[in-house]
């Protein structure tokens, strides 16, 4: 048969060669089968495509809700005491850097220190922090910190160190060579009682004193008047009236926390309280408490004797004494008078005059008013600043004439911050034996031939008697990071004891403080319950007459008699808040606080009034040479008095870490010591141009109800005076209001107390891993800070008022922000906080477009090192650095380049709040939860709460008619609010 | 069909079909000279420093932009919203006259077509690498994920996302579907037999048959009527970004009309400026006449009015609503520190359109192309003005700042010019810029030779 193929294969293999039919497939197969090739085999069709479909978003969709592995955190394998992963500890201490004095609270994890609060036990700061004090604890990771004994630039092992200076020291009392030990102001009753023994073991040491901002003048006039030298206690909180001549005792004059405390006591006003203090500043500067005065008159300084004088004979006038002839006063005087004799007992006048002469005036003024025994002592004292600036130019010419053959250094830096530096760093280069014991390199220690550098106070044991019978102690947080070894243990080394420290002081105050109280039996917990508190304050009655007795004081008066007629340009140094003297220099957040009234950072510069710049035709950022000896920038200070100029010192370190280094221009030289002002400075304009990092660059409210605010007189009649118009409506949207059952968390700020010392912006830095940025940024406003104070000026430049407001997010529950996101990432938490989920962010910076209060910060670089991009960091001040990075606080998310951030209302420590009493099974307490912020203030302007919670105190506050929100017509519903600022004097409102 | 002899020819030069499909294609076939490789070395130099731009801001951060603070949007959505503006007259000529049966659209339909997909194309640049992490940009697409986050869709830059992206869909859709008969065409012409490959890839199988060409119509219908609610949505919701926030010349209910009336002004001004250049170029004069360009402009001061009454309502209702804010914001554009910006503006956008009531003037090509420049500048102006002077000096004046644009802003910009001269250089070599079938389907209607045999009756 003939045989019929269909193929070649059937033609070639035979009938069975015929394909067997396919396996029959399973389901998943089939659908598969539609990826095949072979077309014609598949069974696949659209159904099945339709069905993979299904099954592949059936399939994503249960993948994608599934939760992510929980990842867990390794735990110490030997747990150490105290240590719990994820919790603080807290040990009390004291901050002490020359006469800056804190009682603080060292907030550790894991073992390391991470922030700095205030000790509310303290009576002497009560809590309050500044904002060097919060800055200090990266001060303890500073890089350029000395990491180990060195002679010249040899490392040298501490026992060969202390060998060579033991012998060196030796020598030098055998030879009865005098050998002087040069420190900053000691007021550590163990470490004096140390160097005491030092000296009674080397007769030939002699113990100087020095600070950088000498209160000779203060010392020395208590000594004439009441032959009992040292600063008087200050009290301003009970002080009717306060007159200030040049003495900025809320920024820099002697000890502003703790002055801000009272000062602000003394002008808060609440239903029960309308009454408050009446602050006069006379001034050159505008400083940060010319600020915050009621009147403030712009004078030179030349002038001030002269109108203290005036101001005394007036006094007397009223007294119905004996006065003296001078020029009849002008009725500023006339009535500063009468109100201080109104306000007798109740009244404080003081002067931050370094004239001895001046302040013998001043307390003859405090004497007549009998404010002796009230708002002022002098049986109690002030302790931070001892030094006495004649024995400084003993030393020098000692130095230069050869008779000192050796000199110890500690905790001061003559060589930058004394006048003549320049003569001190040459005179220092000859003496034979040097010794620097600080804990950073500066200009003085580089000279010096050994360094047996010092602990950081976060390291150290110490005890402190900031004033007469207020103790407190120092514990450190950490075992010191370096090689270094504390001040006082090097002393008692050198002087063959063989004892720690610690012990010493446990033995000292086993001997002295010990028995000054009766409430513990024995010494053991008498110390370690001291030691938990931070601070010993007995209460020890102390009876003292004051008498006034100084014969020399119509020679005085008559002496200022005369007003000075100097027509020329008179230059002021000042200190600046965030700087102080310079030896924080090298503090990257420091830097970058501005300045609370210039708001210019990382810079000094020269103030100048507006009156004097238009007749320069200068403006802000020109350069002018001063005396042809400096070239500096000049700032346009509205308030600053005609024919004057200031600029800050502290500025322009050569030898210290990257940060600090020639930042801005060094002009202590310009002044002598115990000088207050240089006068016919000679000033011409360079046409050079420089550029401030300026935060704020509009100063004016431009009428907008922004701070709102009233007399004391039309708040009395009126409680809620200059707070007249509110949003009408309670709810103006079309969304339901939202509801928050358990908690709403909320803030307020009382403007009245709020001097604008800035301690809440680094407070709020160190909390929250806040960035720097550095010089450059600030200048192209990408600043990062999550709180700022917004100074306005208002009134006229040449005696303007000034009004500080502290601005964070404030937590909108109609939040602008929030619903434009794209992404969601910024969303309101069921407790009324505005959060942001930084990982969700993708940086359309829309919310901080959209945010009338401009308080969304965008990371424009990679500041922290937290952005997967290689070599893109921009970290001018080495906060990326491991041993920097140890500052960070675990809690807080380190933000990548390209995400908002924000202020969260420390969500972390509400967290904390909450589950502590979650643990306890009871609801969280008022007041137990504090924001960074309202922690560090020193005058308690910032109260955080619970705004359900009608009992606390920020509901309190917030009902009272000064309470507004910053912009509420346009209905954001801030969780944040203000009370209105009362200022004690007449205001016309226009 | 009766033409009216007012109506002036719309196709000159006695053209026959062959006539009319020989010149239309030539720059296809031919080499092309010496000014394209000079224009397209100039624009692709351009496009390379614009990504050289792009790709140092996205590796060392928006920091290198002249933002802060304050000023958080800068020369980055100013030429995003001005280049989605520009799209909107290709969309207008070719969906919304095509409805309105405006004959005269044919010979410029195509152009303006390819130039909003080029500028929708630039304008989409912007939002994505403006992000301070333009890598996570995908976030704001709405999709299952294992993060478990959804967007948010109160948010107008999420319309955005939705209004730009439909748009560019539906514009390509639209284009590409009326070029299919053109490239059906080209295939037919293409001696090379690879280009007549690509070309018959790209011409999905047209024949020309009664039942393709039905086909073709309908869907052009439909697009056409998709793509005409876009040209009022697209720039509405772009709007939407500034009207509905709460900063004070921000926050203005005018915005979706104004925008939309800027828009198709800016478009137009764009589309003249490239008409000129290429009938010039391409010796197109027969198909893009002086009776077109006049047909623009008059559409160009219809809009442009339309703006100017827009920019004197937000003066008066500043003013009106007795909004401190508001009224500070709209004193400040005018005499703040930007009052320059505003008054070329206003100058560009406003005053200088007015000339062309002047009939002498709206036929005067070197004129029309000189405003067109103008209103070019004045429409990017316009959008300098309201973002950047408003959120200068907002609320709180503690936060008030001063924006410069850096050189990488400027680089980038100058790179989507780039981009958008670049495609439409290499469109002109590919596709016919003018659209072939439909200038024949209106030749012996509109066609001189059929005005001078009505003129002979």
């Amino acid at each position: 048969m003939k045989k019929y193929w269909k193929s070649l294969t059937e033609l070639k293999n035979g009938e069975n060669s015929v394909p067997d039919q396919p396996m029959p497939k399973g389901n998943l197969e089939q659908i598969l089968d539609i990826f095949d090739k072979n077309e014609n085999d598949s069974k696949s069709n659209r159904r099945d495509f339709l069905k993979l479909c299904g099954f592949s978003l059936a399939i994503s969709t249960v993948v994608a809700s599934c939760e992510n592995s929980v990842q867990k955190a390794i735990p110490y394998l030997i747990k150490p005491e105290e240590i719990t992963p994820g919790k603080a500890n807290y040990y009390a201490s004291s901050f002490a850097k020359g006469s800056d004095y804190c009682s603080v609270l060292i907030k550790t994890r894991e073992g390391r220190p991470i922030k700095i609060e205030g000790n509310d036990l303290s009576s002497v700061t009560n809590g309050g922090t500044s904002s060097r004090v919060q800055a200090s604890v990266l001060d303890l990771y500073d890089t350029s910190r000395y990491k180990h004994a060195k002679k010249g630039n040899q490392k040298l092992s501490w026992e060969e160190l202390d060998k060579t200076i033991k012998e060196e020291l030796t020598r030098l009392k055998n030879a009865n060579e005098p050998v002087v030990l040069l420190t900053s102001s000691i007021y550590s009753p163990s470490t004096e009682r140390i160097i005491q023994k030092f000296i009674v073991q080397y007769p030939n040491v002699k113990w100087v004193q020095y600070d950088s901002q000498s209160a000779t003048a203060l010392i020395e006039a208590n000594q004439m008047c009441f032959g009992k030298a040292g600063i008087a206690d200050y009290r301003f909180d009970y002080a009717d009236k306060i007159v200030s001549f040049d003495a900025d005792f809320l920024g820099t004059w002697l000890m502003p926390v703790e002055h801000i405390r009272q000062y602000t006591k003394k002008r808060k006003l609440s239903d029960g309280n309308t009454s408050m203090s009446h602050h006069t500043q006379v001034e050159s500067r505008l400083s940060l408490t010319g600020s915050n005065a009621d009147k403030r008159i712009p004078v030179k300084p030349s002038e001030q004797k002269f109108l203290i004088a005036q101001l005394y004979n007036e006094i007397l006038k009223l007294a119905g004494k004996e006065t003296y002839s001078l020029p009849a006063s002008n009725t500023d005087i006339q009535e500063i008078a009468k109100d201080l004799w109104a306000h007798k007992g109740k009244s404080l006048v003081i002067s931050g005059s370094n004239d001895a002469y001046v302040q013998v005036v001043v307390n003859a003024i405090n004497f007549e008013l009998e404010n002796y025994g009230s708002t002022l002592r002098v049986d109690k004292q002030l302790h931070t600043s001892k030094a006495i600036a004649s024995e400084m130019d003993q030393v020098l010419a000692d130095m230069k004439s050869g008779k000192l053959k050796g000199i110890i250094s500690y905790g001061v830096n003559p060589v930058f911050d004394y006048p003549k530096g320049k003569e001190f760093a040459d005179a220092v280069k000859k003496v034979a034996f040097s010794v620097a014991m600080d804990e950073v390199p500066n200009e003085t220690t580089a000279l010096m031939s050994f360094v047996a550098p010092d602990n950081h106070f976060l390291e150290s044991w110490n005890d402190f008697e900031p004033k007469t019978n207020r103790y407190s102690l120092m514990q450190p947080g950490i075992r010191p990071l370096f090689d270094t070894r504390q001040f006082q243990s090097s002393l008692l080394s050198w002087m063959g004891e063989d004892v720690n420290y610690l012990t010493f002081i446990k033995n000292h105050w086993e001997k002295n403080m010990y028995p000054m109280q009766t409430a513990y039996p024995n010494f053991t917990t008498f110390w370690k319950h001291t030691l938990q508190q931070g601070v010993f304050e007995p209460s020890i009655k102390s009876v003292f007459d004051t008498r006034f007795n100084f014969a020399g004081i119509s020679n005085v008066v008559n002496q200022f008699s005369k007003p000075n007629d100097s027509k020329g340009v008179e230059l002021q140094l000042y200190e600046s808040i965030a700087i102080g003297d310079g030896r924080m220099a090298n503090n990257p957040w420091l830097q970058e606080m501005p300045d609370p009234v210039t708001k210019i950072c990382w810079d000094n510069y020269l103030c100048v009034s507006p009156k004097q710049a238009e007749e320069m035709m200068l403006e802000t950022g020109d350069v002018v040479d001063l005396n042809s000896k400096l070239k500096l920038p000049v700032y346009i200070l509205p308030g600053q008095a005609y024919n004057t100029v200031s600029i800050a010192k502290g500025y322009g370190r050569q030898l210290c870490g990257v940060v600090g280094k020639n930042v801005g221009v060094n002009v202590n030289a310009l002044l002598a010591s115990n000088d207050d002002f240089l006068g016919d400075v000679k000033l011409s304009k360079t046409g050079e141009k420089y550029d401030l990092a300026m935060t704020q660059t509009h100063h004016s409210m431009e009428g907008r109800a922004i701070v709102r605010e009233a007399g004391l007189e039309e708040y009395k009649k009126n409680p809620s005076a200059g707070n007249e118009s509110h949003h009408a409506y309670e709810n103006a949207n079309i969304y339901e209001k939202p509801k928050f059952p358990n908690h709403h968390w909320g803030l307020v700020v009382d403007l009245n107390s709020c001097v604008g010392c800035g301690a809440c912006s680094i407070a709020c830095q160190s909390e929250n891993n806040v960035p720097v940025v550095g010089k450059k940024e600030v200048i192209r406003a990408h600043e990062m800070s999550w709180i700022r104070i917004d100074r306005y000026f208002s009134g006229d430049e040449i005696n303007p008022d000034v009004s500080f407001q502290p601005v964070m997010c404030q937590h909108c529950d109609n939040a602008p922000c929030e619903n434009v996101c794209p992404v969601a990432a910024t969303n309101h938490s069921s407790e009324g906080l505005n959060q942001m989920a930084y990982n969700r962010c993708i940086g359309t910076r829309y919310c901080g477009n959209n945010c009338p209060y401009k308080v969304r910060r965008f990371n424009w670089f990679d500041y922290t090192k937290a952005d997967s991009i290689p070599n893109n960091l921009h970290d001018v001040a080495e906060m990326t650095i491991d041993l920097k990075r140890m500052v960070l606080n675990p809690d807080v998310t380190v933000r990548a380049k390209g995400v908002i951030e924000k202020c969260s209302l420390c969500v972390q420590r509400i967290q904390e709040g909450k589950l502590n009493a979650k643990i306890e099974g009871r609801k969280v307490k008022d007041g137990e939860i504090k924001t960074a912020c309202e922690q560090a203030c020193p005058s308690g302007a910032i109260i955080f709460g619970d705004l359900n919670d009608k009992e606390s105190k920020l509901v309190k506050e917030t009902s009272s008619k000064r309470n507004y929100h910053l912009l509420e017509e346009i209905h954001t519903l801030p969780s944040v609010s203000y009370l209105t600022k009362i200022r004690n004097k007449k205001m016309n409102h226009s | 069909m009766y033409v009216s002899p007012i109506r002036e020819p719309l196709v000159t030069g006695k053209k026959t079909y062959k006539k009319i499909t020989d010149e239309i294609s030539a720059p296809i076939e031919g080499k092309p000279g010496k000014a394209w490789y000079a224009g397209i070395t100039l624009t692709v130099s351009a496009l390379l420093l614009g990504l050289a731009m792009m790709g140092y801001t996205i590796w060392e951060g928006i920091g290198t932009w002249g933002l802060n603070k304050t000023i958080g949007w800068g020369w980055g959505i100013t030429n995003f919203v001005w280049w989605v503006g520009i799209g909107h007259a290709g969309t207008f000529i070719s969906a919304i006259l095509l409805l309105f049966r405006q004959k005269w659209r044919t010979s410029i339909n195509r152009s303006a077509e390819a130039m909003t997909l080029f500028a929708v194309l630039c304008a989409g640049l912007f939002p994505l690498i403006h992000m301070g992490r333009p890598l996570l940009g995908f976030f704001v697409f709405p999709y299952p994920n294992t993060r478990e986050l959804w967007v948010n869709f109160n948010s107008p830059l999420l319309w955005d996302v939705f209004a730009i992206s439909t748009y560019f869909t539906v514009s390509l859709l639209f284009w590409y579907v009326g070029l299919i008969p053109d490239i059906g065409t080209i295939r037919d012409r293409m001696k090379s037999k690879f280009k007549k490959w690509i070309y018959g890839l790209l011409s999905f199988g047209w024949t020309g048959s009664a039942k393709h060409w039905q086909r073709h119509e309908s869907i052009s219908l439909i697009l056409a009527g998709l793509a005409a609610p876009l040209v009022l949505s697209v720039h509405s919701i772009v709007s939407t970004d500034f009207a509905t926030s709460v900063i004070p010349g921000w926050h203005t209910t005018i915005f979706p009309p104004y925008f939309v009336a800027g828009a198709i002004f800016s478009g137009f001004a764009m589309v003249l400026t490239l008409l000129i250049i290429t009938r010039k170029v391409l010796h197109l004069e027969n198909y893009i006449t002086i009776g077109h360009i006049e047909s623009m402009n008059k559409i160009i001061i219809a809009t442009g009015s339309i703006v100017g009454i827009a920019y004197i309502t937000e003066l008066f209702i500043a003013w009106y609503s007795g909004v401190e804010y508001e009224q500070y914001a709209f004193l400040n554009r005018a005499t703040g520190p930007y009052w320059w910006a505003y008054w070329i503006m206003m100058t560009c956008n406003v005053i200088s359109p007015q000339l062309l009531w002047f009939k002498k003037l709206r036929r005067n090509l070197v004129f029309t192309f000189i405003l067109s420049i103008f209103i070019n500048i004045g429409m990017w102006f316009e959008r300098f003005v309201i973002i950047v002077t408003s959120l200068h000096r907002d609320y709180l004046p503690s936060s008030w700042s001063m924006y410069e644009p850096t050189m990488v802003e400027v680089g980038i910009f100058i790179g989507t010019l780039g981009l958008f001269f670049t495609c439409f250089l290499l469109f002109i070599r590919v596709f016919p810029v003018i659209a072939i079938a439909e200038v024949k389907s209106v030749l012996k209607s509109s066609g001189d030779q059929k005005k001078d045999k009505s003129e002979k009756h």
